[in-house]
């Protein structure tokens, strides 16, 4: 079983001594810093005298001075895409280079390989998202005197293990097209594909095609409360959305309806009304809202395993 | 030598959209000898070489390596089988001795035993004072001879060399032949080497094996194939003349 752990290390040195990592995380890490100084600032001269501890959350919460995005959206957006980095060369470049048939003509499974590739990038994720929140806390800290509650606290954990089981989730699809495209190019391509399908072409369409078929129903309470339902069922395949419905019940408490950065429209004024603040859902309700989530992003990531599993194990290792 | 056989193919056959790249190939290799593996380009050397170690699946027929099946025990193969690839398959960002210290924790070796191991490979093969450099920095000859240093890492009782003289000036092959050479004798390895340089093999190889276009047109000892092809009275003789008179016929 030291197969798992050498070829785990070797990702590791691997992805810290390249520069696609490097410049990937430094993005992140500035976008994160700017966004956060920016709410931070806007959060400190709009609300003098607020109680500081509710101001917490919206650090992540708030758009920044661009007025394009809060962090949270911007994990739920860009995060897939540091998924799709780490993993879209990963088999069919070492299948390029000749290693892969090395790596297997040693005494180890298959399924290991894919597993070491897979953990060692779920590790990056989490430095990564870990680093980041912990920068953004420590600067509403000292910089603005925003400090977190014991809540707040679990809720960003909470958020934490979200937002790593989704951005994995990216990682697997991007593992499984390593697998089944030979060419890096290819592979970069379909998953790029995939993620803007999601992204931006699915929600609109969804939203789209219910206003549609709906259409011909009157406009009672009821056909518009059905026709949101629908919505919301369809939406819900789609990782980005479950991401978003997920992290905004939890980090968000008092939002009521929670909507993707593209089909949400609402200017960075509407999320500072006072009607937020009435009667947050408590964490351990949100935690309980969010568990199907985190279930069905898992489910997601298991999908994308199996199927590369079964496509590897099958696959001829020898480069052509 | 003994007559064990270590590695026993039964009407081995793999089948690539149709086409037979290996076909009904059954032939022995005997414990400590090194069997020459010949053929033109595309015989099917390498799939052949690839059933034996696990890494592709047989469409039909049987393999044996140490009376092992790759097919269904590949973990316990691949541990004793040391593999020269015929593209190398090196990460080039690695030096010779992260390279062969990566081998060695992917073959569970104790890491003061791995320490001692590597240092005396690098030096049996003559990289000692190369070891720090990065392998894209490598030549041919200095890539395939860490390739050789990883069997040694690896002790593998059995070795396949796919063309390991395979772009190497005279005085590299003569190192590389006298390597093989020397892992055979001192190492008692047993070899399955495929190459294409007749001369060569005809200086080293115990026996030989003929593949052309995926069938095993003819094995056994050197006198045995001329004896064969030129009746008893011809005393000198070439491999090259033997290779070309089956390729000829085939
Ligand atoms: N993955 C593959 N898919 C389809 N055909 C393949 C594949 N791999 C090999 N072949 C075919 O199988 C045949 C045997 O190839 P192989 O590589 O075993 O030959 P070889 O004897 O090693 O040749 P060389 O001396 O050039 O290395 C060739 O005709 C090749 O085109
Ligand atoms: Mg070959």
């Amino acid at each position: 079983m030291g197969g798992m752990k050498t070829i785990i290390k070797k990702e590791l040195a691997d992805h810290f001594a390249s520069y696609r990592f490097t410049i990937i995380f430094a993005l992140i890490a500035m976008v994160s810093l700017i966004t956060a100084y920016m709410v931070g600032w806007k959060i400190k001269t709009e609300m003098e005298g607020m109680a500081s501890q509710s101001a917490f959350l919206l650090l992540f919460t708030l758009p920044g001075a661009m007025g394009l995005f809060s962090l949270v959206q911007f994990v739920a957006f860009f995060g897939p895409l540091v998924g799709l980095v780490l993993g879209f060369d990963t088999i069919n470049r070492e299948r390029n280079e000749g290693t892969l048939s090395k790596l297997l003509s040693q005494p180890i499974y298959r399924d290991v390989v894919i597993n070491g590739k897979f953990l060692a990038g779920v590790v990056l994720i989490t430095v990564m998202m870990v680093s980041i929140v912990l920068v953004i806390t420590a600067l509403g800290l000292i910089v603005m005197g925003i400090i977190p509650g014991i809540e707040e606290v679990w809720r960003i954990i909470v958020y934490l293990i979200i937002s790593i089981i989704y951005i994995s989730l990216w990682l697997g699809v991007a593992i499984l097209f390593s697998i089944l495209f030979r060419s890096p190019a290819t592979s970069a391509l379909a998953a790029l594909a995939v993620w803007i399908f999601f992204s931006i072409i699915f929600p609109y369409s969804v939203s789209v095609l219910a206003n549609n078929i709906f259409e011909t129903v009157e406009d009672n309470p009821e056909a518009i409360a059905q026709r949101a339902k629908i919505v919301k069922v369809f939406i819900l395949l789609s990782p980005q959305e479950l991401y978003t419905d997920a992290t905004a019940t939890i980090i968000d408490p008092t939002r009521k309806s929670s909507r993707s950065i593209i089909t949400s429209g609402a200017g960075p004024m509407e999320s500072l009304s006072m009607a937020r603040f009435s009667g947050p859902l408590p964490l351990i309700q949100s935690v309980l809202i969010v568990v199907p989530y985190i279930i069905s992003l898992i489910a997601l990531t298991v999908v994308c395993f199996a199927i590369s599993y079964v496509v590897f194990m099958r696959q001829e290792i020898r480069s052509l | 030598m003994s007559s064990e056989s270590v590695i026993e193919t039964q009407e081995l056959t793999k089948i690539y959209y149709g086409r037979a790249a290996v076909e009904n190939l059954s032939f022995s290799v005997y414990a400590g000898e090194i069997f020459g593996f010949l053929g033109p380009n595309g015989a099917g050397k390498t799939t052949t070489l690839l059933m034996l170690l696990g890494l592709t699946e047989p469409t039909n027929g049987s393999a044996r390596v140490l009376g092992m099946d790759p097919a269904r025990e590949p973990i316990k193969v691949k541990s004793v089988i040391g593999y020269l690839q015929e593209n190398m398959g090196f990460y080039s960002d690695l030096n010779a001795r992260q390279m062969l210290q990566f081998i060695a924790d992917l073959n569970d070796i104790k890491a003061d035993n791995a320490k001692e191991r590597i240092t005396a490979a690098l030096q049996t093969v003559g990289l000692a004072e190369e070891q720090d450099k990065k392998i894209a920095a490598y030549s041919r000859g200095m890539r395939q001879r860490l390739g050789i240093a990883e069997l040694l890492i690896k002790d593998s009782k059995v070795a396949f060399l796919d063309e390991p003289t395979l772009g190497l000036d005279p005085d590299g092959t003569n190192r590389m032949i006298e390597l093989i050479q020397s892992l055979c004798r001192d190492k008692k390895m047993t070899i399955l080497l495929s190459s294409h340089m007749l001369h060569q093999v005809q200086k080293i190889c115990h026996r030989i094996g003929i593949m052309i276009k995926g069938r095993m047109v003819a094995q056994g000892h050197m006198d045995q194939l001329a004896e064969e092809k030129f009746g008893v009275g011809k005393e000198q003789y070439t491999l090259e003349e033997i290779y070309m008179k089956y390729f000829q016929e085939a």
